[in-house]
């Protein structure tokens, strides 16, 4: 449903702005949903789209920018105030109580009253009625747990319609949701559409968006990539709208040499694990930068977990340059055999935060060391300060808490904790997410020269100039599957657009 | 900074409370720091003070290590029932002093291992798995003592309760030992950095290759172990085991002793030594209202009054009221940024 400039839009946001304590989360965004439409949102994780969304609803308080309902500016204090104003949110969660009746969760606050007591009778036909509107002709005194996944989802938009209506938003509602189900959810977006309502549709799933989306807006590092008409935008247009590659053309890789001359350290095959990512084979050189790329949710970080133990394969083997088997079945295992991890999420899985930069930095070394042998603190602040200086971590002393410290300067105390354990095979997950421009540079650099160095890297991003800039080989993962491999020349951002985007082939042409 | 300006500046909270409570009770109660020396024992207050303070002290260094591993352990209390009724029955069936205290140990520490085992390997939250041996505990008790005060008149094993080293009370040398003991083999190995680091963030030390499951289990058992030693000392005490009684709700004392120490419960950087001193702080508190002549029944209100005087001078609030009062540039800095974080 292409929208004409005439017609107002139902939802405008202009110039959203919100900053929190070191990084811009949403850089003067626009977005504008029209009535009758449903509009996806889309960018890969930190790209602001649940920032904006929280903005819209008022859960967080914006910096700066404008939001306008019907044309009239509204603020919104908060998602019960958003409702009022008629902008309504699902989430992937279904939040809403288990165990009362699906009656009483869509009145719930609401509920109809005689004589001050709630009124079950007048309750219940209530439900029936507003939820033969969705198709759904269910027994509504049942309790909400008795339902599957999608009925609930159902019920849960049935109750944010009613009482908003004119604005619903759905953040990956179809997440969770089989085939059948996925089906039976877009019926009722579409019956809502032709009602008028604006939708707001958040996913991950690229053919899903081409199936329900009038249009997408494409959000990437806090900033507006841009809005499109769904029909008039193929995949690999979207892929390059989602993870950039304005840079292709300066960031070139600079005679990359690839040593061969140091021989196969790493191989595994029909390496996999049920349910994360299907059995792969790789096989990793001496001195060599393996790149992964895909989207979120493809199997990249699924392939680093597979391999570093923290989801231990069940299937296929790992043997080293020596033909020597190699047990992977934790992270301790990894770490005795060489490994080291970087992992995407440095706050949940990588740093200590309480603990000081020095702690941070012995703690890997100390462990695989035994807790017998303490590494004394004179050591231990060698160490840290030899790393410190090496990798210019910004910090007053080694016995600040890494908390206190940037991302960027979180990262590269990561990286400082695998470097004094000299491993043989480093996998960094995302190492530049959420790092300012200065730090970045920096820690791309130290990829190059570790790999000079003779160490094997394995590394995961969504920046692809990136991967183009260091990598050897990039291994493309779509769908919990390795789909393809591109060395040497091969290695451009189109090709790995192309392959990232692959099922839609006929429409590239 | 030195390490001891660093261990001051940690604990001198924890130090001055004692030292203001202490000061109020000679204040209220001239004669609190005679001490004599009779039968070749020390007596006094001070000393009743450490004394009385023993199994409280046991518990909170167990205690200590299991909440900064973000844990907590409610089973100290019924475990200390549990081998106090062991180490009766043990001596009364005609076994041998040491046998005894073995049977009585390694009790303790199949405790702690159960705890162990239902946190680190089942993933059962911590207040609940050791519930299960809060409750079951004084059951399995029961049944050891046979539902009676089982007693027993063995002098070496009374020596464990009332008996004196070099004039030392025997339970005073037990608790300073294990805590000295424990501070050392804590802070001389990594162990107390790897159990740090799994308090502040678990699923982060074990993909940096700490070997989490082990380190918890140990921690259990070395609170059941503890344990074990404080049901021993409280059974010698009264020559008897009284598995109602023993120990009773002293898993509390215990908490709030770690607590009065400034170790977090959401886990991370500990000190045995300021739980040590947050224990004696409990028992001068206990000691005091006994002496001041108050009647018995203000006791627990006292005691809850003194606490709570205590936590709120020690509280972020207070805290930032200092600071606010200090104008101290760099405290300032640190508590916005606790407010700023969304």
């Amino acid at each position: 449903m292409p929208e004409s400039d005439a017609s107002q839009p139902l939802l405008r946001a202009r110039g959203v702005r919100k900053v929190f304590p070191g990084t811009i989360a949403l850089d003067g965004v626009d977005f504008s949903l029209a009535a009758g439409e449903v509009h996806a949102l889309l960018g890969e994780n930190g790209a602001g789209k649940s920032t904006l969304i929280k903005c819209l609803t008022g859960a967080y308080r914006r910096d700066g920018g404008e939001i306008l309902l019907d044309g009239k500016a509204i603020d919104p204090k908060g998602t019960v105030d958003a409702q009022n104003y008629g902008i309504g949110t699902v989430y992937q969660e279904v939040n809403l109580l288990a165990n009362l009746t699906v009656a009483e969760n869509l009145s719930l606050g609401h509920q109809p009253t005689r004589f001050g007591m709630i009124s079950t009778r007048r309750m219940n036909a209530h439900a029936r009625e507003v939820l033969s509107h969705y198709g759904l002709e269910i027994d509504v005194t049942r309790t909400l747990d008795s339902y599957s996944v999608a009925v609930q989802q159902v019920i849960a938009i049935a109750r944010a319609v009613t009482l908003s209506g004119k604005v619903l938003i759905l953040d990956e509602p179809t997440a969770s949701l089989d085939a059948q189900e996925v089906e039976m959810l877009f019926t009722v977006i579409r019956s809502l559409r032709e009602r008028g309502l604006g939708i707001v549709f958040i996913s991950h799933f690229l053919d899903q968006i081409f199936r329900i989306c009038d249009r997408l807006t494409v959000l990437r590092n806090g900033r507006l990539v841009g809005t499109e008409t769904t029909s008039a935008i193929d995949r690999v247009d979207l892929v390059n709208m989602m993870l950039g590659r304005e840079l292709e053309h300066e960031v070139r890789s600079h005679g990359k040499i690839h040593s061969g001359t140091g021989g196969t350290r790493l191989s595994f095959s029909g390496f996999g694990r049920r349910g994360r990512i299907e059995p792969f084979n790789l096989e990793i050189q001496a001195g060599e930068v393996v790149g992964v790329a895909g989207l979120l949710g493809s199997g990249r970080t699924e392939t680093a977990e597979v391999l570093f133990g923290v989801a231990a394969h069940d299937s296929g083997k790992a043997t080293d340059g020596d033909g020597t088997a190699l047990n992977l079945a934790s992270p301790r295992d990894a770490i005795a055999a060489g490994f080291g991890f970087c992992p995407e999420d440095r706050k949940t899985d990588g740093v200590i935060a309480d603990l000081s930069v020095r702690e941070n930095i012995a703690l890997a070394l100390q462990a695989r060391i035994g807790w017998m042998r303490r590494i004394s603190d004179r050591e231990q602040k060698a160490m840290a300060n030899d790393y410190i200086r090496k990798l210019d971590i910004r910090t007053p002393d080694a016995e600040k808490p890494v908390g206190l410290l940037s991302g960027g300067n979180q990262q590269k105390v990561m990286l400082a904790r695998w470097l004094v354990t000299n491993p043989s095979f480093l996998i960094l997950d995302e190492p530049t997410r959420g790092i300012d421009v200065g730090a970045h540079a920096e820690i791309i650099r130290l990829i190059e020269d570790l790999c000079t160095q003779g160490m094997s890297l394995l590394v995961i991003s969504s920046e692809l100039d990136e991967l183009v800039a260091y990598s050897h080989r990039v291994i493309v993962v779509r769908d919990r599957h390795h789909v393809a491999e591109l060395t040497g020349a091969d290695i451009t951002t189109d090709n790995m657009v192309r392959a990232i985007a692959a099922p839609d082939r006929e429409a590239v042409a | 900074m030195s390490g001891l300006g660093v261990f001051f500046r940690r604990i001198w909270p924890q130090l001055l409370t004692l030292a203001v409570i202490v000061g109020l009770i000679s204040v209220m109660f001239p004669g609190f720091f005679d001490i004599s020396i009779a039968n070749g024992r020390l007596y006094g207050s001070p000393i009743d003070i450490l004394n009385r303070g023993a199994p409280v002290a046991l518990l909170a260094i167990g205690m200590t290590l299991v909440i900064a591993t973000r844990g907590i352990d409610l089973s100290v209390g019924a475990v200390m029932a549990i081998c106090g009724a062991v180490s009766a029955w043990g001596i009364t069936a005609g076994y041998g002093l040491g046998a005894t205290l073995l049977m009585a140990l390694s009790a303790g520490l199949a405790c702690g291992l159960w705890n162990g085992l239902l946190v680190a390997v089942l993933g059962i939250q911590p207040i609940v798995a050791t519930l299960i041996l809060m409750v079951a505990g004084r059951g399995i008790a029961q049944l050891i003592t046979e539902g009676a005060i089982l007693t027993f008149n063995h002098e070496g094993l009374i020596f464990f309760g009332s008996g004196s080293i070099l004039s030392v009370p025997t339970p005073v040398v037990i608790w300073v030992l294990t805590g000295a003991l424990v501070t050392l083999v804590v802070r001389r190995s990594a162990l107390g950095m790897l159990i740090e680091a799994i308090g502040v963030n678990l699923r982060a030390s074990t993909l940096a290759g700490v070997n989490t499951r082990v380190l918890l289990i140990a921690v259990y058992m070395a609170s059941g172990l503890c344990a074990s030693l404080a049901g021993v000392i409280a059974a010698a005490d009264i020559r008897g085991a009284d598995a109602n009684n023993a120990g009773l709700w002293l898993e509390l004392d215990a908490i709030l002793a770690v607590v009065i120490g400034g170790t977090s419960l959401l886990g991370g950087r500990f000190s045995l030594i300021a739980s040590l001193v947050g224990a004696l702080v409990i028992q001068a508190v206990n000691t005091g209202i006994l002496l001041s002549g108050f009647p018995p029944e203000f006791n627990l209100i006292i005691k809850a009054v003194i606490i709570l005087i205590i936590l709120v001078l020690q509280s972020p609030a207070m805290r930032t009221l200092l600071v606010f009062f200090s104008r101290d540039p760099r405290g300032v800095a640190e508590t916005e940024k606790e407010t700023v974080t969304p």
